[in-house]
Order: C-alpha cells, then sequence, then structure tokens
C-alpha cells in the first residue's frame, strides 16, 4: 500500500474546503453553546440538540479537515475508524447497559 | 541531483499521503487514542452525580471560558489546514507562519485551560475531592497534555522546515502532525458536549 516510493502527489487539500468546513464546525459550535446560553430549551431537548450537534460536528471535521472517504488513498483509513467506532459501540455501550442496570438493582440512582 | 523544482514537491507530496506505512501506522495509533479517550469519557458518565458533597458542574464550569477555548481550538485546525495547503503549493514561509499562527492558538487554550484548572483547584475542588472531579480531572487532563506535546511537536516541525527546507520527510511527519492536531479538535468537541454543556444545563447556577 506504499505510495511513497515514486513520486505520485496524493490528493491535495484546498483553502477552500478548510474553510468551508470552519464555517459549518463553527455553526454547529454556535448552536448547541447558544442553545445553554440562552436556556432556550427543556434540558432534555437541550441534550438531544447537543448530542446531534457534535456528530454533525464530528463528521465535517472527518470529512473535510481528516480527508475520510473511500478513495484509494484514504480506504484504509475508513475503514480502521468504523472498527474504531464499533469497538467503542461494544465497551462503551456493553459497560453503560451493566453499571446502570447495577444501579438500578441497587437503588444507587443520585447516590 | 539533476531532480527539477516541481520534481521535488513531487515527492514531498507524495510523502505526505495518507495511504504510506508510517502516516497509515501513526492513523492505527489515533484510532487507539480513540479507545483510550472513550473509556476515559465513559468513566466521567458513570462518575459525573457522584459529588461526595463537594462541587457540582454547574458551580466551576464558565461557559465564557469554555466557548473560548472551543473556538481557539477551532481555529487552530483551520490555520492548520491552511498550513498543509501550504505545503502541497510547496510554498515554505507560508507553513511557517500557519504553524505559528496554529501554535499561538494552542498556547491559548491551553493557558486558559491551566487557569481554570487553578482556579478551580484553588476554591477546594481538586481531583481528590469527589468522584465526579477525578473524572473530570482525568479526562480533560489528558486532553490537555495532548495539546502540550502537540504544541512541542509543532515549534520542532517549525525549527526543521526553517532549518532544512521541504524534504520528503518533513512532508511526511508535517502530515502526521496534521492528523493528530485535527484528531485533538475531535476530542475536544466531544469534551464540551459530554463534560460541559450537559455540566451547564444541569447546574443551573443562575
Amino acid at each position: 500500500m506504499s505510495h511513497s516510493d515514486d513520486a505520485t502527489p496524493g490528493h491535495a487539500p484546498t483553502a477552500g474546503a478548510y474553510i468551508t468546513g470552519y464555517l459549518l464546525a463553527l455553526v454547529l459550535t454556535l448552536i448547541p453553546f447558544g442553545a445553554v446560553y440562552y436556556e432556550a430549551f427543556s434540558p432534555g431537548v437541550m441534550l438531544l440538540v447537543i448530542a446531534v450537534t457534535a456528530v454533525l460536528q464530528l463528521g465535517v471535521h472527518l470529512r473535510l479537515f481528516l480527508h475520510l472517504d473511500m478513495s484509494q488513498e484514504q480506504r484504509w483509513n475508513t475503514i480502521s475508524v468504523l472498527f474504531s467506532v464499533f469497538t467503542i459501540f461494544v465497551m462503551v455501550g456493553g459497560t453503560l447497559w451493566l453499571f446502570y442496570s447495577l444501579y438500578a438493582r441497587h437503588m444507587m440512582v443520585g447516590y | 541531483m539533476a531532480s527539477s523544482p516541481s520534481h521535488d514537491l513531487n515527492r514531498v507530496r507524495a510523502a505526505a499521503r495518507a495511504d504510506t506505512e508510517v502516516n497509515f501506522g501513526f492513523w492505527a495509533y489515533l484510532m487507539s487514542d480513540v479507545v483510550l479517550f472513550s473509556m476515559l469519557f465513559l468513566a466521567y458518565v458513570n462518575l459525573s452525580q457522584r459529588y461526595a458533597g463537594g462541587p457540582t458542574p454547574g458551580e466551576i464550569f464558565s461557559l465564557h471560558g469554555v466557548f473560548l477555548e472551543t473556538m481557539a481550538l477551532l481555529a487552530s485546525s483551520l490555520t492548520f489546514g491552511l498550513a498543509m495547503v501550504s505545503l502541497h503549493q510547496g510554498k515554505k514561509n507560508h507553513i511557517i507562519g500557519w504553524l505559528l499562527a496554529t501554535f499561538v492558538l494552542g498556547a491559548f487554550f491551553l493557558w486558559h485551560e491551566v487557569s481554570e484548572f487553578v482556579h478551580i483547584i484553588h476554591e477546594g475542588a481538586s481531583f481528590d475531592r469527589s468522584g465526579f472531579l477525578s473524572a473530570y480531572f482525568g479526562l480533560v487532563g489528558t486532553h490537555g497534555a495532548h495539546v502540550f506535546f502537540g504544541m512541542i511537536w509543532l515549534l520542532t516541525m517549525v525549527a526543521q522546515i526553517a532549518l532544512r527546507g521541504l524534504t520528503p520527510a518533513i512532508g511526511s511527519r508535517l502530515a502526521r502532525l496534521s492528523l493528530f492536531w485535527h484528531f485533538l479538535d475531535l476530542v475536544w468537541i466531544c469534551v464540551f458536549s459530554t463534560v460541559y454543556l450537559p455540566g451547564l444545563i444541569q447546574g443551573g447556577s443562575a
């Protein structure tokens, strides 16, 4: 998979893509901070807004700053991200499930 | 040494590719770091309401401070991106300028974070005060340590470019630092979305 020996330049990043990414990320940052600052919604809705904008912003960064896609150059980086997401889902999801079940059984909620 | 300048630049750009062995290997390290951070986030989520009679997030977090830190780190992702654009154009002085801008923004971020830590500890809320504070300092401190090492790496690259010019080895190293720096901003999105913003909702420290 090494291309370092020949002189095949990689996909050249453009300033336009970085500026687009920055502006999108800026909007997706201002929304949750603004919501918390102005207490715009109920706490439950606020948590949802924070979570959704965070996931969208992670996508913007991965695509426009880290250039992840399924091209020849980026394919294995992208696959390793998907594998990490799966690993985290199993470990974090599994542990949260375990702990909250434990708290519920021991009535430790709000301890 | 019959190679033309454009051929030399192509070698630098080839060394910066994501699918070279060293750059993919570094990406694999970052993925292992993601797993490490995910465990610190998990510990925080589990301990975030274990105050042990100590301060709550709403009492020690400052929305203003976190907002400034977030803006600085996001801007530093842009400046590093523009350094990589300059690398592909072979503009040595532009790269150094953007890297120094990134360093200044990183320093602003870290200075704010350390001041925040000192302030919290002075209020008697150190990491040994409660489960919440242990998990908070563990998670946010690990991210801050990454930023610190990234800043040392930034200065190292500035010195190498100034002394040796744009060589393929330096293009390769800069590609890895770029991954590292953008990765730190990714983790920070998770930090303010998991720690600060939810903490400031619940706290309701009017």
